[in-house]
């Protein structure tokens, strides 16, 4: 059926609630409301008060309160509407949520999903539009995946919820109102881990996440060469096996991050890549993010922000005719 | 949340459940913990140690009234000043002193140290390392009693220097807009790590700070087994019957610095003296002799019995082994169920 992704994040919710009695979902304006971004309508009619509440805006209070609830016997669900609200209540994610499976000696499961919206594009400005993804990358204990439209947002979300570990998942934001095809059921499912291979080619493997999946394909969709565009969807932990199968082909990497260059999620897959397979690359590791500036407001700047798909093509071309990396755009403003 | 699937009960359960036959098994677990407690910091003058250590010699009673008041299949949460709880819940003296020393026979099997220490089989979350981190997660504990209908309660133990954090406020706020069964019992031991509460804290009364959340509360003595105790229960009853939150503020000390390295030197000349003339244990002991509630024993036997048993229990942590390298790489992710 076709879904937009925020049906197909309340859908796979709703299934999830179904299924399991000990599912329950909160956060800020999810149950009345039935989300900012309407990621869960439908569930408080259908589940009642009991398991889909409204919180106050107190991060930490509710989020630390997932961890209490799934330590104990629940499997939580929570929304971080925008994820620089994670901020104020990282503690509770990184230092407890992750730990405790840890510190118990294995004897208490953590068994909750965390989603928030992340990204840029729709003019939030710099405080509302990053995906920060940074912010969790090696953190052990904790599991992280990215949706890219409805189809991937569905899998991840009810594989989140089967998990006994704490997930993330970051949604682009941008993505919510977007309609792809999802098959309700068992076997559509994305196993956390996972990469998906979307495009099958020959010459260079372009490995996207969230909003960039949609740039990767546009840009090997009219271009001169073959690519194997991979949407990564899971960072922790992430798909080796499937990203060296590819580069051991095609002998180039492309990665196709939308958060800046520093410390962005391609640094690890690039490291790993060059130290694994280094005999089979015929050119260095392209990394094509955002500058390293933050997101700024005006719509302009804001597309120009993102990698666009002419400009990954531009620079995918480059690398494969000079066999070096191409300078990124913004080299003239450093 | 994985229990223990074995027929016999633990023995942290069964110490649980020994606290509430009788005055004297509380009085016995006073003093067991001060044994450990300064044992642990004559280990620590010998080197064998690691790290820090936050000790809590004059806050037994708190400890061991909340135990008494719960149940094993209640959740406690609680701070890295935790010895004492966790003993009081029913941990053993060879578990507790184990991780504080780093070998295998500890409860995270010594990859965890004085600060975490935790057991499902009296209900005891891994103890939080970070001020104010544990409120909230008890807060969740006791949604989960909610949501599934059950009649149990979460505690929430920490100091007097977690009421100025976020996460205090946030909790019990949170707390009170769901009704939840939790008991948030603070310590006030008079200081915030090295500061003197009047410096840092705007109440002189904790449970003051009640009153912005619609929330009961209650003040008492904390040196005083049977009072705690009472104070709690009340608070375990009304949170059981759907009442909702209490806050409990426990006016006790902490007669050692905020941790290993601090000397205390801040305190002014006789506020310690004060205190010890108050000692939790040797007031309870007094009291049991009076309603002649010893069994028969001096105190100096019961306090001569339970030393020994440390003596025992130390000889055996000191026997096992440390910490193995493998275990550093387990229990980081559950297992998948797919």
């Amino acid at each position: 059926m076709r879904l937009r992704m925020n049906q197909a994040i309340a859908l796979a919710i709703s299934e999830e609630m179904e299924l399991d009695p000990r599912v329950v979902v909160f956060g800020e304006d999810v149950a009345v409301a039935e989300g900012p971004f309407k990621t869960s309508e439908g569930l408080l009619a259908k589940f009642g008060p009991d398991r889909v509440r409204d919180t106050p805006i107190s991060e930490t209070a509710f989020l630390g309160a997932a961890v209490g609830a799934a330590m104990t016997g629940l499997r939580p669900v929570t929304e971080i509407m925008f994820i620089e609200f994670l901020g104020v209540a990282f503690d509770q994610l990184v230092t407890e949520a992750a730990l405790m499976h840890y510190m118990s000696g294995g004897r208490y499961n953590v068994p909750m999903l965390m989603r928030a919206s992340v990204g840029s594009g729709l003019g939030f400005g710099c405080q509302h539009s990053q995906t920060l993804e940074r912010w969790m990358l090696g953190t052990p204990g904790l599991k992280l995946a990215v949706a890219s439209g409805a189809r991937s947002a569905y899998g991840l979300t009810r594989a989140a919820i089967r998990d006994d570990n704490p997930v993330v998942i970051l949604e682009p934001r941008s993505l919510y109102g977007q309609r792809e095809n999802v098959e309700p059921g068992e076997e559509s499912i994305i196993e956390l881990g996972t990469a998906d291979i979307l495009r099958t080619g020959n010459d260079v493997t372009i490995v996207t996440l969230g909003q960039t999946v949609r740039v990767g394909l546009e840009a090997a969709d009219s271009a001169p060469w073959s690519a194997e565009v991979i949407d990564l969807q899971t960072l922790m932990p992430w798909d080796k096996e499937t990203v060296l199968h590819s580069v051991a082909r095609t002998g180039h990497l492309v990665l196709v991050e939308e958060n800046q260059y520093s410390g962005g999620w391609g640094t690890d897959i690039a490291s790993y890549v060059v130290s694994e397979a280094f005999s089979d690359l015929h050119a260095p590791v392209l990394r094509i993010t955002a500058p390293d500036v933050p997101v700024p407001y005006g719509p302009e700047l804001e597309q120009r922000f993102l990698p666009s798909s002419a400009y990954v093509q531009d620079q995918v071309g480059a690398l494969l005719s000079t066999k070096k990396t191409p300078p990124p755009w913004w080299e003239e403003f450093l | 949340m994985s229990t223990t699937s074995d027929v016999a009960m633990a023995d942290s359960t069964r110490r649980r459940l020994e606290l509430t036959s009788s005055r004297l098994t509380r009085l016995e677990r006073m003093m067991e913990i001060r044994l450990v407690e300064d044992r642990i910091q004559e280990l620590f003058a010998q080197g064998l140690v690691s790290g820090t250590t936050h000790t809590s010699q004059g806050q037994e009673a708190v400890a061991v009234a909340l135990a008494a008041a719960t149940r094993p299949t209640d959740y406690v949460s609680c701070t890295y000043r935790g010895h004492g709880v966790a003993l009081a819940l029913g941990l053993t003296p060879e578990v507790v002193l184990g991780e504080v020393l780093g070998r295998q026979i500890g409860c995270m099997g010594g990859l965890g140290g004085s600060m975490h220490l935790s057991d499902p089989d009296v209900g005891l979350l891994p103890t939080f390392a970070i001020v104010g981190a544990g409120t909230p997660v008890a807060v969740g504990a006791a949604l989960q009693f909610s949501v599934t209908q059950c009649d149990g309660v979460a505690v929430s133990v920490f100091g007097d220097g977690a009421t100025n954090i976020g996460a205090f406020h946030e909790g019990l706020n949170l707390a009170a807009v769901w009704n939840l069964p939790v008991i948030f019992v603070c310590e006030n031991n008079l200081y915030g790590e090295y500061s003197p509460i009047a410096s840092t804290t705007s109440v002189t009364d904790i449970a003051t700070r009640a009153q912005s959340y619609a929330m009961a509360s209650e003040i008492v003595d904390g040196q005083d087994v049977d009072a705690v105790e009472a104070t709690i229960s009340r608070a375990v009853e009304r949170a059981r019957t759907g009442g909702g939150p209490t806050l409990v503020e426990a006016k006790t000390y902490r007669y050692v610095g905020h941790s290993r390295s601090d000397k205390a030197t801040y305190r002014p000349e006789g506020e310690l003296d004060s205190w010890i003339a108050r000692d939790p244990i040797e007031l309870f002991a007094k009291k049991l002799a009076h309603d002649n509630e010893l069994g028969g024993e001096s105190v100096q036997d019961i306090q001569r019995r339970q030393s020994e048993l440390i003596d025992a229990a130390q000889e055996t942590v000191l026997a096992s082994p440390s910490g193995s390298i493998a275990q550093m790489f387990e229990n980081i992710l559950a297992p998948s169920r797919h």
